[in-house]
């Protein structure tokens, strides 16, 4: 028998809610979680928003979220119940045993602090080493972490250094007082698929030389089938399957389990461009303010009816500020943009009703583009009011069959956006956008903030409705995944240009020029092993 | 009914303290005639009488009761200070709201203007305009008002500062619609609860303001009663030992703090529930 390092047994979680009007009601987060960890080795958890992953996660530390409760069950670090500790035993055990790694790095420093201060702050503060000991430590962890100039990276400011680096310098901060356990809740969440490469592969090292046990939480299957040794899979606070990485991805047993595999695997034909475009933009840059650089630098796209073009890009490539100017937000610097044939007027106010209609744009944050003040009824019903003048029954009518066509019940009419969830919002910004009629939609990242299964259940319906209303769809992401399931042609944008643009089949098939090349060997793929070979090809070019 | 008496059982007793003294005020005001033993402005006994079964709370400087004094002067002093805050919360409300949604010159007009306004002392201001002007009730709601607007102003402007930039505004602007709409049904609607919960903290200025601008005797003229008057009037009395002064000073001090309490509750519920924002 292996050393075991955490024993979970039997884990309950709870929490009080309180909603308005009502009295305090105890709801079970999780319950019934059971799972040993040995020294050295990596647990995934993985599961969608709610599944109880990150409140898992924490347990070792013996700490709840916003008044959540650890109410059962044991929690065994290195023979020693978490639950049963008091405050001075908490804290004893909490940056000495278990050290924790946030899904944000950049609101997780704090900006008025020297790096190396906050690296070594825990170790200095449980006495584990001398300043000069702690520092040698830490640098020699840059080392290890790939991080630039190691000796010197601890004098700069969290805000000096890039989103990567940052997400490294914090697993530094977690390794530094040599803990037992590292928990690290989605540390790649929020960083682009070139920069998450190498910080797993950075990750994925420092656990192997260091031999700490790890909690790794996401809910990306195929990222924690890089660094995962087993994998658990959550769903409502309860486990589905419990597995080795290798036989959660190649036999996953439960269904649950072969969704959350065999996601992203829509089918979806390719049109050919038809010879006079529904959308061009001819030569167009932009900048945020007269005398700044170029965020956009002579951009040329053409969109056929009724199809789909995606652009492509990491943060800063520029591909939100062309949704930008053709929705006419920010007028161009120069170039002209055609639409249906008829030059598009640079400034919104210089629109008219009709093109505004014509051209919709449904938002990456459904929560935030809708207003919280107004029920579903409303929100749907403005744009057939405001377009067509619809009132009364025929407009009730109307907003009854847009929410058949979005696959939402009848009776969501009467509720207001906090009462749907997340995919069920961006479904109503979508029957929003239908209710107008238009040619063209822009999708600023609509599926980037939803869960893999609830995502593919959007893309599938977009698909469905461009079939049934030949509605045109300018796609942006970051995803290529989703680009792969339903673009026609595709942009790839990099710095505000355009690299390369073509039909699918051209974009996704070689020759590659460099940053293609890199991008498209950057998405995680579902396959063990598959970073390693990732690191391999890219030292290699 | 359930969901009031769920919520009367959540009452905090601060809160619930609060509302009946708020309730009790509100009631002496409404239905000062039949509830004031004596008239308002008719002497009726010796001056600074003590407390009897004839006049609970004794007489004035002039032999009025001061029982009914202070049931009629709460009439005059809410009336005033709930005008006044009506009209500071409209009108700050929707110029802070204009000036975040236009933006530019407008907004700088605006803001310059308020500005202005708020560098001069607001006591020192009102006392200037109120011994040129005369000192009748529509007057003060309005200098009042105005003056109590530009608090109200910088407040609405920072809140739809924030609101104007959500997705939402965004896409009732990218559909088309005009400034009335933004205004009123996107933005309005979600500034209202801030907006609220300072609602009662600035009637307590009013009440207090008002009470000043009184007792300096250019506020409510006499033989109207108003408790910072009726300060005003027995202020010599606390020399002979005559607590006359004393009881609308204390009824000034009680309506603050229960208006208070109130709004302190208000605030708590908007800000305790995440999702407050969905009612």
């Amino acid at each position: 028998m292996a050393d075991t390092l955490l024993d979970i047994r039997n884990l309950k979680i709870e929490a009080t809610t309180y909603p308005p009007g009502e009295p305090p009601q105890d709801i079970t987060i999780v319950e019934g979680i059971n799972l040993t960890l040995e020294r050295g080795k990596v647990m995934g958890l993985i599961g969608e928003s709610g599944a109880g992953k990150s409140t898992i996660g924490l347990s070792p530390a013996g700490y709840g979220r916003g008044g959540v409760r650890l109410t059962g069950g044991e929690v065994l670090i290195n023979g020693r119940d978490v639950l049963k500790e008091g405050p001075a035993g908490l804290r004893n055990l909490r940056g000495k045993a278990v050290c924790y790694v946030a899904q944000s790095a950049a609101a997780a420093f704090n900006p008025a602090q020297k790096l190396m201060e906050q690296v070594i702050e825990t170790t200095l503060l449980h006495k584990l080493a001398k300043r000069p000991e702690a520092e040698a430590r830490a640098v020699e962890l840059f080392r290890q972490l790939g991080l630039p100039d190691p000796e010197h990276f601890g004098d700069r400011y969290p805000h000096q250094v890039s989103g990567g680096q940052l997400q490294r310098a914090m697993t530094a901060m977690a390794l530094c007082p040599q803990p037992d356990l590292i928990i690290f809740d989605e540390p790649t969440t929020a960083l682009d698929v070139t920069t998450q490469i190498d910080v797993l592969a950075a990750i994925k090292h420092a656990i192997k030389t260091t031999g700490v046990g790890a909690l790794y939480i996401t809910h990306d299957l195929a990222v924690v089938a890089q660094v995962a040794d087993d994998i658990m899979v959550l769903r409502h606070g309860k486990m589905v399957e419990l597995g080795s990485a290798q036989q959660i991805i190649a036999e996953p047993k439960e269904a649950y389990t072969q969704a959350l595999v065999s996601v992203r695997s829509i089918e979806h034909s390719a049109k050919a461009p038809t010879e006079t475009p529904l959308l061009s933009v001819d030569n167009i840059s932009a900048a945020y303010s007269n005398n700044a650089q170029n965020v956009l630098n002579s951009i040329n796209l053409a969109l056929s009816p009724g199809q789909t073009l995606a652009v492509v890009g990491e943060s800063g490539s520029g591909k939100s500020t062309l949704a930008r100017v053709i929705t006419g937000l920010l007028p161009p610097n120069q170039g002209q943009i055609l639409f249906d044939g008829q030059p598009l007027p640079a400034a919104l106010k210089a629109r008219d009703k009709e093109t505004l209609r014509e051209l919709q744009m449904i938002y990456q944050m459904a929560d935030v583009a809708m207003n919280p003040r107004h029920t579903v009824g409303t929100i749907i019903g403005r744009p057939l009011t405001f377009y067509f003048g619809l009132s009364g029954k025929v407009r009730h009518q109307r907003v009854l069959e847009l929410l058949e066509e979005t696959e939402l019940d009848a009776s969501y009419i009467d509720r207001y956006p906090a009462e749907l969830s997340g995919g069920q919002k961006q479904r109503v910004c979508i029957a929003r956008a239908l209710a107008a009629n238009p040619k063209l939609i822009i999708c600023d990242e609509v599926t980037s903030a939803l869960d893999p299964l609830v995502a593919d259940g959007i893309l599938k319906l977009l698909l469905r409705l461009q079939a049934r209303e030949n509605v045109a769809y300018l796609f942006i992401t970051h995803d290529l995944a989703t680009v792969k399931a339903i673009a026609d042609s595709i942009a790839v944008m990099h710095q505000g240009n355009v690299v390369r643009y073509g039909t699918r089949s051209e974009v996704l098939s070689p020759p590659f020029d460099d940053y293609t090349q890199t991008l498209l060997a950057s998405v995680p793929q579902m396959k063990i092993g598959w970073l390693e070979e990732a690191i391999q090809t890219r030292s290699t070019t | 009914m359930s969901k009031f008496s769920t919520l009367l059982k959540q009452l905090p007793v601060t809160a619930f303290v609060g509302l009946l003294l708020t309730t009790t005020f509100i009631i002496m005001a409404v239905f000062a005639p039949w509830l004031a033993p004596y008239s308002m402005s008719e002497s009726v006994g010796e001056m600074w009488l003590g407390p009897s079964a004839d006049f609970w709370l004794g007489t004035d400087n002039l032999g009025r009761d001061l029982l009914s004094r202070l049931i009629y002067g709460a009439r005059t002093t809410m009336t005033i200070a709930a005008l006044a805050t009506a009209l500071a919360f409209s009108l700050g409300s929707i110029l802070g709201i204009l000036a975040a949604v236009y933006g530019g010159w407008v907004d700088q007009l605006i803001s310059r203007g308020v500005d202005i306004l708020m560098s001069i002392p607001t006591l020192i201001f009102a006392l200037v305009i109120l011994s040129v002007m005369p000192s009748t009730i529509l007057m003060l709601i309005l200098i009042m008002g105005v003056l109590d607007s530009t608090r109200v102003f910088r407040i609405s402007r920072a809140v739809a500062v924030d609101i104007n930039v959500m997705d939402f505004v965004e896409a009732a602007r990218l559909r088309g619609e005009g400034k009335r709409w933004i205004i009123f049904r996107e933005i309005l609607p979600n500034a209202l609860t801030p907006l609220v919960a300072e609602l009662g903290l600035r009637f307590i200025f009013a009440v207090l303001f008002l009470s000043s601008l009184s007792f300096l005797g250019l506020g409510v003229q006499p033989p109207e009663a108003d408790w910072g008057s009726m300060v005003r009037e027995n202020r010599q009395g606390i020399v002979f030992g005559v607590p006359a002064a004393l009881i609308p000073a204390g009824a000034i001090a009680l309506l603050a703090i229960s208006v208070n309490l109130v709004a302190d509750w208000i605030l708590r519920r908007t800000t305790d529930l995440k999702g407050g924002r969905s009612g």
